[in-house]
């Protein structure tokens, strides 16, 4: 059953980022910035980790996840470490991703080159 | 501007819009969620795979996370990744999929110009912005969470 | 005194000067199109074995003018000036081009409209006494355009049903006081008409009523009426701005219908190319004229025709500012 809620809660997230896509003039980078920050302050309401609970990966894999995971962690650091955790818990968090993506961004931009398109 | 061509102006956007070929909203919906759905099912089925080999579930999506992001840079690094965005739209563009791209696609668009300021700038030019905003969503979440309690 | 001028906008020729070569190189998807068997030269690779696209629309720029030289037996000595432009910042393209070919060179940016700009002035220098050769020449390239006015080659993005296309070709023309050929009898100069469009992704819509604007000009000034011509042809307003600019004109009493065509819709198959409205770019118009319409025009197909290029006059940064998109279109009136 969990299949099935990770894949209605993963689609459902990314039909409203179609619909915002289509339906007005925010491009897709405009759809990254707003899903991360939604993510994070819906986490910081309380009404994101509901749906984490529910959709799994579904919610994790989208980039309201992302938002999650940074404002997750910013609260944790905040119980572990006080107000210095605010600064360091979000990042700590989601530091393997954001490493990850800037260290194989690099390498994979040095090995390939971009194609014309057809 | 003056009031008569403010007037002719959005006489004419009003009558652009209704010429204006329109998205197909029902099609893309249906394509964005199978295709959304898919990669949030991959994401979960290598999340328990992991698991079930003893890491614990924080690691476990960390790691799902970094392969996730590899395969969609890998991708598009082969030039294909934007070819499946034309069919599944925010299916890959909203998952951390969109993110991967957004960062290693104008890299390797500006390869030409260095590696400093070429690759290493541009980078961040699509997702930089993403960073700003969660990163500051995230200290502020923090602080107003360290005031409250 | 003006004695050249008629009415608001436009110039007559006493001395019409003449087209005397024509060479267009175009990219591969273009050599797809329903145009394929009028192009000059159809690239198989947009990169031309150059290190990054820019020096690749440069040299497609001089291959196309080096051409156009080759076409009518004359060098680079013989031509007075060069009048060239393209998309690019700073019009790196055509300053390149002009560097190694050594003529005396005026750069020219009216976005997409650059080719009847360039024709328009090339006939002034010659009707007026100023030059017996000039070469009007632009190109645009898809994978230049689009990295400097929209997204990475390789980032994913849906475009909007109203986008266009970026031609990646090129067209040369050479005008001469003396020769055979079509000839320029006039030219009408365009206003910059902005009707409030702010939507970078429909430049059709924000580029048709300045098209629409010149050519009305153009028929008062001139006294023409659209059954004179035999094509009336915009540059790359696509399907949407080719429909608006036809409601518009009808609404202005002028029925254009059976000889008006558009350069963007001509040059792509739109449904098997996917190029959603049409092409755009200068090379669109360029590319069409000089290898659809000035063959036809040799073979007598055509007599008279209006080209009337249009250019949508926006910035990266005006759009990023919300400003709304200008839009110019410069008629030229061939005929042989």
């Amino acid at each position: 059953m969990d299949y099935v809620y990770v894949f209605i809660t993963g689609g459902i997230i990314c039909v409203i980022g179609q619909l915002l896509m289509d339906g007005t003039k925010l491009t897709p980078a405009h759809v990254l910035v707003l899903f991360v920050t939604l993510g994070a302050v819906l986490t910081g309401l309380g009404i994101y980790e509901p749906i984490v609970d529910f959709g799994k990966s579904g919610a994790t894999v989208p980039l309201p996840g992302f938002g999650y995971s940074l404002a997750k962690g910013a609260i944790e650091g905040v119980k572990s470490d006080g107000l210095l955790g605010a600064f360091s818990g979000g990042i700590e968090a989601t530091a393997p991703g954001v490493a990850a993506a800037v260290v194989f961004g690099y390498a994979i931009a040095v090995i390939f080159s971009p194609k014309t398109k057809k | 501007m003056s009031q008569k061509k403010n007037r002719m102006n959005q006489k004419y956007n009003y009558y652009v819009n209704n010429v204006a070929p329109k998205p197909k909203y029902i099609s893309n919906c249906i394509k964005a969620f199978f295709t959304g759905g898919t990669v949030c099912i991959i994401g979960f089925i290598l999340q328990k795979w992991i698991q079930s080999k003893g890491l614990d579930q924080k690691t476990a999506s960390s790691i799902v996370i970094m392969i996730l992001i590899f395969s969609a840079q890998f991708l598009t690094g082969l030039g294909v990744f934007d070819d499946i965005v034309k069919f599944a739209g925010a299916g890959l563009i909203v998952p951390i999929t969109g993110f991967a791209n957004s960062i290693v696609s104008p890299a390797m668009e500006y390869k030409k110009e260095g590696i400093v300021l070429g690759v290493g700038a541009k980078l961040f030019s699509l997702a930089g912005p993403v960073l700003v905003w969660g990163f500051s969503a995230s200290v502020i979440i923090g602080i107003i969470y360290a005031i409250i309690t | 005194m003006a004695v050249k001028k008629m009415g608001q906008q436009t110039i007559r020729f006493p001395l019409p000067p003449k087209i005397i070569s024509a060479y267009s190189i175009v990219g591969p998807k273009e050599g797809e199109g329903p145009l394929k068997d009028w192009f000059d030269e159809i690239l198989e690779d947009d990169m031309i074995k150059e290190k990054t696209w820019e020096k690749a629309e440069s040299k497609m720029l001089r291959s196309a003018i080096n051409a156009s030289l080759k076409n009518c037996q004359k060098t680079p000595e013989d031509i007075d000036f060069l009048l060239s432009g393209d998309l690019l910042n700073q019009l790196m393209s055509a300053s390149y081009t002009a560097r190694d070919l050594g003529i005396p060179f005026y750069g020219l940016y009216g976005a997409c409209s650059t080719m009847t700009e360039s024709l328009s002035l090339a006939s002034m220098l010659i009707d007026g006494g100023f030059a017996d050769h000039v070469i009007a020449a632009t190109s645009s390239h898809f994978s230049t355009a689009e990295r400097q006015y929209r997204f990475p080659l390789e980032h994913g993005n849906q475009k909007p049903p109203t986008a266009q296309w970026t031609v990646t070709g090129s067209g040369a023309l050479v005008l001469a006081s003396q020769g055979a050929g079509p000839v320029i009898t006039h030219i009408t100069a365009g206003k910059v008409v902005d009707f409030g469009v702010t939507d970078a992704n429909n430049m059709g819509a924000a580029m048709a009523p300045a098209a629409v604007d010149t050519i009305a000009i153009h028929f008062s000034d001139t006294g023409r009426s659209p059954d004179f011509y035999d094509l009336i042809l915009t540059g790359d307003l696509g399907q949407l701005g080719k429909q608006i600019a036809k409601d518009l004109l009808t609404e202005k009493g002028f029925n254009v219908e059976s000889v008006y065509n558009d350069c963007g819709v001509m040059i792509f198959d739109s449904i098997n190319q996917d190029t959603h409205c049409g092409g755009s770019g200068c090379g669109c118009s360029a590319s069409v004229f000089c290898g659809n319409i000035y063959k036809r025009m040799m073979k007598k197909e055509l007599k008279n025709v209006l080209l009337v290029s249009t250019g949508a006059l926006l910035s990266t940064i005006s759009t990023q500012q919300g400003e709304s998109i200008p839009g110019i279109a410069h008629a030229v009136a061939v005929s042989i």
